[in-house]
Protein backbone atom coordinates (compact mmCIF):
# COMPACT_ATOMS: atom_id res chain seq x y z
CA UNK A 1 0.00 0.00 0.00
CA UNK A 2 3.20 2.61 0.85
CA UNK A 3 4.73 1.62 -2.52
CA UNK A 4 0.79 2.44 -4.33
CA UNK A 5 0.95 5.72 -2.45
CA UNK A 6 4.52 6.20 -3.08
CA UNK A 7 3.87 5.83 -6.58
CA UNK A 8 1.00 7.94 -6.86
CA UNK A 9 2.40 10.77 -4.87
CA UNK A 10 5.39 10.57 -7.80
CA UNK A 11 2.88 10.48 -10.65
CA UNK A 12 1.87 13.61 -9.01
CA UNK A 13 4.73 15.07 -8.02
CA UNK A 14 5.25 14.81 -11.96
CA UNK A 15 2.87 16.22 -13.30
CA UNK A 16 1.26 18.88 -10.75
CA UNK A 17 0.09 21.49 -13.98
CA UNK A 18 -1.13 19.26 -16.49
CA UNK A 19 -4.65 19.42 -14.80
CA UNK A 20 -7.16 22.20 -15.20
CA UNK A 21 -8.00 24.19 -11.68
CA UNK A 22 -12.00 22.89 -12.64
CA UNK A 23 -11.05 19.73 -12.44
CA UNK A 24 -9.36 20.55 -9.56
CA UNK A 25 -12.08 21.72 -7.28
CA UNK A 26 -14.42 19.23 -8.48
CA UNK A 27 -12.88 16.51 -6.90
CA UNK A 28 -10.03 16.94 -4.11
CA UNK A 29 -8.43 13.68 -6.17
CA UNK A 30 -4.46 13.69 -6.10
CA UNK A 31 -4.92 13.21 -9.79
CA UNK A 32 -6.92 12.94 -12.88
CA UNK A 33 -7.28 10.84 -15.51
CA UNK A 34 -6.05 12.36 -18.65
CA UNK A 35 -5.90 10.94 -22.13
CA UNK A 36 -6.77 11.01 -25.89
CA UNK A 37 -6.93 7.64 -27.57
CA UNK A 38 -8.24 5.68 -30.02
CA UNK A 39 -10.91 2.88 -29.03
CA UNK A 40 -11.50 -0.38 -30.58
CA UNK A 41 -14.40 1.12 -32.76
CA UNK A 42 -11.55 3.05 -34.52
CA UNK A 43 -13.21 6.50 -32.57
CA UNK A 44 -11.31 9.06 -31.06
CA UNK A 45 -11.85 8.96 -27.07
CA UNK A 46 -11.04 11.87 -24.45
CA UNK A 47 -11.87 11.45 -20.47
CA UNK A 48 -14.58 14.22 -21.32
CA UNK A 49 -16.58 11.09 -23.74
CA UNK A 50 -16.63 9.44 -19.98
CA UNK A 51 -17.58 12.38 -17.94
CA UNK A 52 -20.13 11.55 -15.88
CA UNK A 53 -19.28 7.84 -15.38
CA UNK A 54 -17.12 6.32 -13.31
CA UNK A 55 -13.90 5.08 -14.97
CA UNK A 56 -12.18 1.37 -14.23
CA UNK A 57 -9.24 1.36 -16.17
CA UNK A 58 -6.72 -1.12 -16.33
CA UNK A 59 -3.46 -1.70 -18.53
CA UNK A 60 -2.58 -4.40 -20.51
CA UNK A 61 -1.67 -6.45 -23.71
CA UNK A 62 -3.59 -8.57 -25.61
CA UNK A 63 -0.53 -11.02 -25.87
CA UNK A 64 -0.87 -11.59 -22.04
CA UNK A 65 -2.48 -15.19 -21.37
CA UNK A 66 -2.54 -14.90 -17.78
CA UNK A 67 -2.96 -11.14 -15.79
CA UNK A 68 -4.86 -9.65 -18.16
CA UNK A 69 -7.55 -11.86 -18.93
CA UNK A 70 -7.90 -12.67 -15.63
CA UNK A 71 -8.46 -8.93 -14.36
CA UNK A 72 -10.75 -8.81 -17.35
CA UNK A 73 -12.74 -11.63 -16.46
CA UNK A 74 -13.01 -10.02 -12.79
CA UNK A 75 -13.94 -6.90 -14.36
CA UNK A 76 -16.66 -8.67 -16.34
CA UNK A 77 -17.82 -10.13 -13.01
CA UNK A 78 -17.91 -6.92 -11.15
CA UNK A 79 -20.09 -4.96 -14.23
CA UNK A 80 -22.24 -8.29 -13.73
CA UNK A 81 -22.64 -8.17 -10.20
CA UNK A 82 -23.30 -4.17 -10.15
CA UNK A 83 -26.55 -4.96 -12.81
CA UNK A 84 -28.62 -1.87 -12.77
CA UNK A 85 -26.19 0.29 -11.78
CA UNK A 86 -23.68 -0.96 -14.17
CA UNK A 87 -24.44 2.03 -16.52
CA UNK A 88 -22.44 4.21 -13.98
CA UNK A 89 -19.55 2.29 -14.50
CA UNK A 90 -17.36 2.34 -18.09
CA UNK A 91 -14.79 -0.24 -17.83
CA UNK A 92 -11.83 0.31 -20.31
CA UNK A 93 -8.38 -1.66 -21.09
CA UNK A 94 -5.56 0.63 -21.99
CA UNK A 95 -2.74 -1.31 -24.70
CA UNK A 96 0.90 -0.60 -23.38
CA UNK A 97 1.56 -2.54 -26.96
CA UNK A 98 0.61 -0.81 -29.36
CA UNK A 99 3.07 -2.22 -31.70
CA UNK A 100 0.73 -5.37 -31.76
CA UNK A 101 -2.27 -4.34 -30.23
CA UNK A 102 -4.59 -1.78 -33.15
CA UNK A 103 -8.15 -1.02 -32.84
CA UNK A 104 -8.94 -4.11 -34.49
CA UNK A 105 -7.01 -6.70 -32.17
CA UNK A 106 -8.42 -5.11 -29.28
CA UNK A 107 -11.86 -5.17 -31.01
CA UNK A 108 -11.90 -8.98 -30.71
CA UNK A 109 -10.06 -9.03 -27.47
CA UNK A 110 -12.73 -7.13 -25.55
CA UNK A 111 -15.47 -8.03 -26.94
CA UNK A 112 -14.73 -11.80 -26.09
CA UNK A 113 -15.76 -10.10 -21.99
CA UNK A 114 -18.74 -9.26 -23.42
CA UNK A 115 -18.63 -6.63 -20.38
CA UNK A 116 -18.96 -3.35 -22.60
CA UNK A 117 -15.64 -2.75 -22.31
CA UNK A 118 -13.94 -0.15 -24.20
CA UNK A 119 -10.30 -0.92 -25.48
CA UNK A 120 -7.91 2.20 -26.40
CA UNK A 121 -4.80 2.41 -28.25
CA UNK A 122 -2.55 5.34 -29.53
CA UNK A 123 0.25 6.39 -31.10
CA UNK A 124 3.40 6.42 -29.70
CA UNK A 125 3.16 10.58 -28.65
CA UNK A 126 0.00 9.30 -26.89
CA UNK A 127 1.23 6.22 -24.93
CA UNK A 128 4.01 8.75 -23.91
CA UNK A 129 1.00 10.82 -22.69
CA UNK A 130 -0.27 8.25 -20.71
CA UNK A 131 2.38 6.74 -19.16
CA UNK A 132 2.77 10.80 -17.77
CA UNK A 133 -0.49 10.83 -17.15
CA UNK A 134 -1.05 7.81 -15.12
CA UNK A 135 0.93 6.34 -12.23
CA UNK A 136 1.84 3.15 -14.31
CA UNK A 137 4.78 1.48 -15.18
CA UNK A 138 5.36 -0.58 -17.98
CA UNK A 139 8.06 -1.99 -20.58
CA UNK A 140 9.29 -4.13 -23.09
CA UNK A 141 11.00 -7.36 -22.46
CA UNK A 142 12.44 -9.37 -25.31
CA UNK A 143 11.68 -12.85 -25.54
CA UNK A 144 12.60 -14.94 -28.50
CA UNK A 145 9.78 -17.64 -28.00
CA UNK A 146 6.85 -14.73 -27.79
CA UNK A 147 4.92 -13.71 -30.75
CA UNK A 148 7.25 -11.02 -32.15
CA UNK A 149 9.92 -11.71 -29.92
CA UNK A 150 8.77 -9.87 -26.94
CA UNK A 151 6.09 -9.82 -23.85
CA UNK A 152 5.51 -6.63 -21.93
CA UNK A 153 5.89 -5.91 -17.65
CA UNK A 154 3.15 -3.43 -16.89
CA UNK A 155 1.57 -2.44 -13.71
CA UNK A 156 -1.59 -5.05 -12.85
CA UNK A 157 -3.40 -2.68 -10.46
CA UNK A 158 -7.08 -2.15 -11.65
CA UNK A 159 -7.74 2.23 -11.25
CA UNK A 160 -11.14 3.39 -10.29
CA UNK A 161 -11.67 6.98 -11.39
CA UNK A 162 -14.95 9.19 -10.37
CA UNK A 163 -16.91 10.95 -12.77
CA UNK A 164 -14.83 14.22 -12.83
CA UNK A 165 -12.35 11.83 -13.80
CA UNK A 166 -10.95 12.24 -10.56
CA UNK A 167 -8.76 9.39 -8.76
CA UNK A 168 -10.31 7.55 -6.45
CA UNK A 169 -8.54 4.48 -5.70
CA UNK A 170 -6.89 1.19 -7.07
CA UNK A 171 -7.01 -2.56 -6.66
CA UNK A 172 -4.03 -4.75 -6.86
CA UNK A 173 -3.89 -7.90 -8.75
CA UNK A 174 -5.38 -10.72 -7.20
CA UNK A 175 -8.53 -8.53 -5.22
CA UNK A 176 -11.25 -10.72 -6.18
CA UNK A 177 -14.30 -9.65 -8.22
CA UNK A 178 -16.52 -9.89 -5.18
CA UNK A 179 -14.01 -7.73 -2.80
CA UNK A 180 -14.18 -5.04 -5.94
CA UNK A 181 -17.40 -5.04 -6.48
CA UNK A 182 -18.30 -4.36 -2.71
CA UNK A 183 -15.92 -1.23 -2.59
CA UNK A 184 -16.98 0.19 -5.97
CA UNK A 185 -20.62 -0.26 -4.42
CA UNK A 186 -19.88 1.66 -1.46
CA UNK A 187 -18.00 4.42 -3.58
CA UNK A 188 -20.51 5.23 -6.57
CA UNK B 1 -15.21 -35.71 -13.25
CA UNK B 2 -13.04 -37.17 -15.77
CA UNK B 3 -12.11 -34.35 -17.65
CA UNK B 4 -9.17 -32.25 -15.91
CA UNK B 5 -8.15 -35.18 -13.66
CA UNK B 6 -5.17 -37.17 -14.64
CA UNK B 7 -4.99 -39.82 -16.80
CA UNK B 8 -2.32 -41.37 -15.22
CA UNK B 9 0.26 -43.20 -17.72
CA UNK B 10 3.40 -45.48 -17.33
CA UNK B 11 5.94 -44.30 -19.67
CA UNK B 12 6.01 -47.78 -22.24
CA UNK B 13 8.14 -46.36 -24.35
CA UNK B 14 10.99 -45.62 -21.80
CA UNK B 15 10.37 -48.88 -20.11
CA UNK B 16 10.69 -51.05 -23.28
CA UNK B 17 13.91 -49.06 -24.32
CA UNK B 18 15.88 -49.46 -20.85
CA UNK B 19 14.78 -52.88 -21.31
CA UNK B 20 15.84 -53.55 -24.79
CA UNK B 21 19.68 -51.86 -23.90
CA UNK B 22 19.69 -53.42 -20.04
CA UNK B 23 18.88 -56.69 -21.33
CA UNK B 24 17.87 -58.47 -18.37
CA UNK B 25 17.36 -57.70 -15.08
CA UNK B 26 16.61 -54.15 -15.41
CA UNK B 27 15.04 -52.71 -12.55
CA UNK B 28 12.11 -50.64 -14.08
CA UNK B 29 11.12 -49.63 -10.90
CA UNK B 30 14.39 -46.78 -11.38
CA UNK B 31 11.58 -44.81 -13.14
CA UNK B 32 9.80 -43.66 -10.09
CA UNK B 33 5.57 -44.46 -11.02
CA UNK B 34 3.81 -41.15 -12.34
CA UNK B 35 1.19 -43.18 -10.33
CA UNK B 36 2.54 -40.58 -7.43
CA UNK B 37 1.65 -37.55 -9.25
CA UNK B 38 -1.72 -36.26 -9.04
CA UNK B 39 -3.06 -33.78 -11.15
CA UNK B 40 -6.50 -32.33 -11.20
CA UNK B 41 -8.91 -29.24 -11.86
CA UNK B 42 -6.96 -28.44 -14.57
CA UNK B 43 -8.66 -25.92 -17.70
CA UNK B 44 -7.58 -23.38 -19.88
CA UNK B 45 -9.38 -20.30 -21.40
CA UNK B 46 -10.40 -19.97 -25.03
CA UNK B 47 -7.78 -18.23 -27.61
CA UNK B 48 -8.64 -15.81 -30.05
CA UNK B 49 -7.59 -17.69 -32.84
CA UNK B 50 -3.81 -18.68 -32.51
CA UNK B 51 -1.41 -15.68 -32.94
CA UNK B 52 -1.13 -14.99 -29.30
CA UNK B 53 -0.15 -17.56 -26.26
CA UNK B 54 -2.22 -19.16 -24.27
CA UNK B 55 -2.18 -20.40 -20.56
CA UNK B 56 -3.45 -23.59 -18.56
CA UNK B 57 -3.61 -23.94 -14.83
CA UNK B 58 -4.06 -27.36 -12.68
CA UNK B 59 -2.30 -28.42 -9.36
CA UNK B 60 -0.03 -31.13 -9.48
CA UNK B 61 0.80 -33.40 -6.39
CA UNK B 62 3.31 -35.53 -5.41
CA UNK B 63 1.83 -38.61 -3.50
CA UNK B 64 5.00 -40.34 -3.63
CA UNK B 65 7.84 -40.11 -0.73
CA UNK B 66 10.77 -38.82 -3.25
CA UNK B 67 10.81 -35.22 -4.41
CA UNK B 68 9.83 -35.26 -8.18
CA UNK B 69 10.73 -32.55 -10.55
CA UNK B 70 8.84 -31.20 -14.15
CA UNK B 71 11.25 -30.90 -16.55
CA UNK B 72 9.05 -30.41 -19.52
CA UNK B 73 5.31 -30.00 -21.19
CA UNK B 74 4.55 -31.12 -24.62
CA UNK B 75 1.25 -30.88 -26.43
CA UNK B 76 -0.20 -30.87 -29.63
CA UNK B 77 -1.91 -27.94 -29.77
CA UNK B 78 1.47 -25.46 -29.10
CA UNK B 79 4.80 -25.93 -30.76
CA UNK B 80 6.00 -25.08 -27.51
CA UNK B 81 5.31 -25.04 -23.64
CA UNK B 82 6.94 -24.35 -20.57
CA UNK B 83 6.31 -23.43 -17.35
CA UNK B 84 6.11 -20.02 -16.79
CA UNK B 85 6.02 -17.67 -13.62
CA UNK B 86 3.96 -14.47 -13.00
CA UNK B 87 5.34 -12.00 -10.43
CA UNK B 88 4.31 -8.72 -9.17
CA UNK B 89 6.77 -6.47 -7.40
CA UNK B 90 6.30 -4.06 -4.60
CA UNK B 91 5.11 -1.79 -7.50
CA UNK B 92 2.82 -3.75 -8.82
CA UNK B 93 4.30 -4.20 -11.53
CA UNK B 94 3.59 -7.67 -13.22
CA UNK B 95 6.32 -9.56 -15.70
CA UNK B 96 6.21 -13.40 -16.67
CA UNK B 97 9.05 -15.51 -17.60
CA UNK B 98 10.19 -19.10 -17.65
CA UNK B 99 9.85 -20.70 -13.94
CA UNK B 100 12.76 -23.40 -14.57
CA UNK B 101 12.83 -26.61 -13.55
CA UNK B 102 9.86 -27.40 -10.96
CA UNK B 103 10.98 -29.86 -7.55
CA UNK B 104 7.43 -31.05 -5.69
CA UNK B 105 8.34 -32.65 -2.36
CA UNK B 106 7.01 -35.68 -0.89
CA UNK B 107 3.42 -35.23 -0.32
CA UNK B 108 3.45 -31.88 -1.39
CA UNK B 109 1.31 -29.82 -3.99
CA UNK B 110 2.14 -27.16 -7.09
CA UNK B 111 -0.47 -25.11 -7.58
CA UNK B 112 -0.70 -23.58 -11.33
CA UNK B 113 -2.89 -20.72 -11.27
CA UNK B 114 -3.89 -17.01 -12.45
CA UNK B 115 -0.59 -14.99 -11.02
CA UNK B 116 1.37 -17.09 -9.77
CA UNK B 117 2.66 -20.73 -12.09
CA UNK B 118 0.92 -20.99 -15.46
CA UNK B 119 1.55 -23.79 -17.88
CA UNK B 120 2.97 -20.90 -21.23
CA UNK B 121 1.47 -22.42 -24.73
CA UNK B 122 3.27 -21.01 -27.11
CA UNK B 123 3.01 -20.76 -31.52
CA UNK B 124 -0.38 -22.10 -31.28
CA UNK B 125 -1.24 -25.03 -33.71
CA UNK B 126 -4.84 -24.79 -33.22
CA UNK B 127 -7.36 -22.09 -31.19
CA UNK B 128 -8.03 -23.09 -28.15
CA UNK B 129 -11.86 -23.10 -28.26
CA UNK B 130 -14.29 -23.14 -25.68
CA UNK B 131 -15.56 -26.15 -25.11
CA UNK B 132 -13.14 -28.14 -26.52
CA UNK B 133 -10.54 -29.89 -24.66
CA UNK B 134 -6.83 -31.04 -25.63
CA UNK B 135 -4.12 -33.27 -24.45
CA UNK B 136 -0.80 -31.95 -22.07
CA UNK B 137 1.70 -34.54 -21.24
CA UNK B 138 4.11 -33.47 -18.25
CA UNK B 139 7.86 -34.42 -18.12
CA UNK B 140 9.26 -35.43 -14.83
CA UNK B 141 13.18 -36.07 -13.84
CA UNK B 142 12.27 -39.65 -12.87
CA UNK B 143 11.27 -40.27 -16.54
CA UNK B 144 8.09 -40.53 -16.01
CA UNK B 145 5.03 -38.49 -17.58
CA UNK B 146 1.35 -38.03 -16.51
CA UNK B 147 -1.04 -36.91 -19.75
CA UNK B 148 -3.55 -35.05 -18.61
CA UNK B 149 -6.92 -33.81 -20.51
CA UNK B 150 -7.77 -29.53 -20.16
CA UNK B 151 -10.64 -28.43 -20.74
CA UNK B 152 -11.17 -25.25 -22.32
CA UNK B 153 -13.45 -22.58 -20.65
CA UNK B 154 -14.25 -19.23 -22.13
CA UNK B 155 -12.17 -16.55 -22.14
CA UNK B 156 -13.82 -14.82 -19.24
CA UNK B 157 -13.42 -17.83 -16.74
CA UNK B 158 -12.46 -17.46 -13.75
CA UNK B 159 -11.36 -20.70 -12.43
CA UNK B 160 -12.19 -24.76 -12.98
CA UNK B 161 -15.47 -24.84 -11.30
CA UNK B 162 -16.99 -22.88 -13.59
CU1 LIG C 1 -0.90 -8.73 -18.60
CU1 LIG D 1 3.59 -17.04 -19.61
Amino acid sequence: MAATAALLYIGLLLRPDSVSENERTASDSPFFAEFELTDHRGMVQTQRDFSGRWMLIFFGFTNCPDICPTTLSEVAAVMEGLGGEAEKVQPIFITIDRERDSPMVLSQYVEQFEAGIIGLTGTANQMAAISDSFPIFFERNEEASAPGGYTMSHTSNLFLFDPQAGYSTSWPYGTSAEEILADLQERI
Amino acid sequence: MQIGKAVVKKNHLIKVLVSLLTFVGAPTSTLAGSEDLVVEGAWARASIGTSRPGAAYMSIRNTGDTPVTIVGLATPIAQMSEIHETRTNAEGVSSMSSAGEITIEPGQNVALEPGGLHAMLMRLQSPMQEGESFPLTLKFDNGSTVEIVVPILGIAARGPSE
